[in-house]
């Protein structure tokens, strides 16, 4: 199993992207360049945090048509894992490889804290280290992570078991005071209407680690590793 | 000529933004302030010399870049 991580010119989180991926998947991802063109082959893109073009325009719009992000569409369309965290799910939402679009929090500030996130779905690559309906602790940190989907979209991603994470009480309760950045049904990661591709803002990566807060996001990596263990080197 | 953009939130979209702004000015002391939506506008300047053509042009160029369609509309005006 290998895995790729796409870089842009202001992101920033790649390095803790490395280190959780390098810890499960036993070897080191390769790093691609914004303005690569071509993709190696591996079994999982993941696309990180950070403020990629400083958020001009809005956050991830000029990622989203940065040449690489064609190889990126290209092979989820083939059925590659596609993994976005936080810049990175903006990116995905912009390059409409994800539906919806991340707004300004509501609150209007930058948010860095802990939150907890219940999974609603433990039968895919992405969440298959989980149980079903399992609460975990993970980190968010960003301006931009307000969920939004028009009432046809919402409905469809509700009905089609797209919504991957939602926001939640240390007990799994849901609601706006346990949601960080107002995000519509408390949602804080989706999947595509294939279920290859998911975009998350908080960062499980920066949850693998005891000594720094703790190991809420490690079954995600985990799971990743066991799901894609048959897949060729 | 010159291409002028305004792009803006579509209605039912929640507007944080201009929501707060609307506050700032009744704290002013500003009477009669509604709603506040706050948007971007955005100038092109273009070589092309057909009104038309710039148009369709500059409304490709919102549809793929400058405006996010699932939160956001855009008008467009050519102007000179």
């Amino acid at each position: 199993m290998t895995a790729a991580i796409v870089t842009f010119p202001g992101s920033n989180r790649e390095r803790d992207m490395v280190m959780a991926l390098t810890r499960a998947f036993g070897k080191a991802p390769a790093l691609v360049w914004h303005r690569d063109t071509e993709l190696p082959k591996v079994d999982l893109i993941v696309i990180p945090g950070g403020f990629a073009y400083g958020d001009y325009l809005r956050a991830g719009a000029m990622a989203a048509q940065s040449p690489i992000m064609r190889a990126v569409a290209d092979r989820a369309q083939q059925g590659v894992l596609v993994l976005g965290v936080c810049n990175g799910f903006q990116v995905l939402t912009e390059a409409r490889l994800l539906p919806g679009a991340l707004m300004r929090n509501a609150g209007l500030k930058f948010v860095c804290r802990e939150v907890h996130l219940r999974v609603e779905r433990a039968d895919t690559p992405f969440t298959q280290g989980y149980r079903k309906g399992e609460i975990f602790k993970c980190p968010v940190a960003h301006h931009d992570g307000n969920y939004f989907a028009d009432s046809e979209t919402l409905a469809r991603i509700e009905g089609e078991g797209q919504v991957a994470f939602r926001y939640c009480s240390p007990q799994g309760d849901l609601g706006a005071a346990f949601t960080p950045n107002g995000s519509i049904n408390d949602i804080a990661g989706v999947y595509n209407d294939k279920g290859n591709v998911l975009g998350l803002m908080p960062h499980p990566e920066d949850a693998t680690e005891k000594l720094l807060g703790g190991l809420g996001g490690a079954p995600l990596f985990a799971g990743l590793a066991e799901a894609l263990a048959g897949a060729p080197a | 000529m010159k291409a002028k953009i305004h792009v803006t939130l579509k209605s039912g979209v929640l507007d944080p933004q201009g929501k707060a702004v609307g506050h700032a000015l009744g704290s002013l002391g500003f009477a009669g302030v509604g709603e506040v939506r706050q948007g971007k506008y955005i100038e092109i300047e273009l070589s092309e010399t057909d009104v038309g053509t710039a148009k369709a042009n500059v409304e490709e160029m919102c549809k793929k870049l400058l405006a996010n369609t699932v939160i956001e509309n855009y008008a467009v005006e050519i102007v000179g």
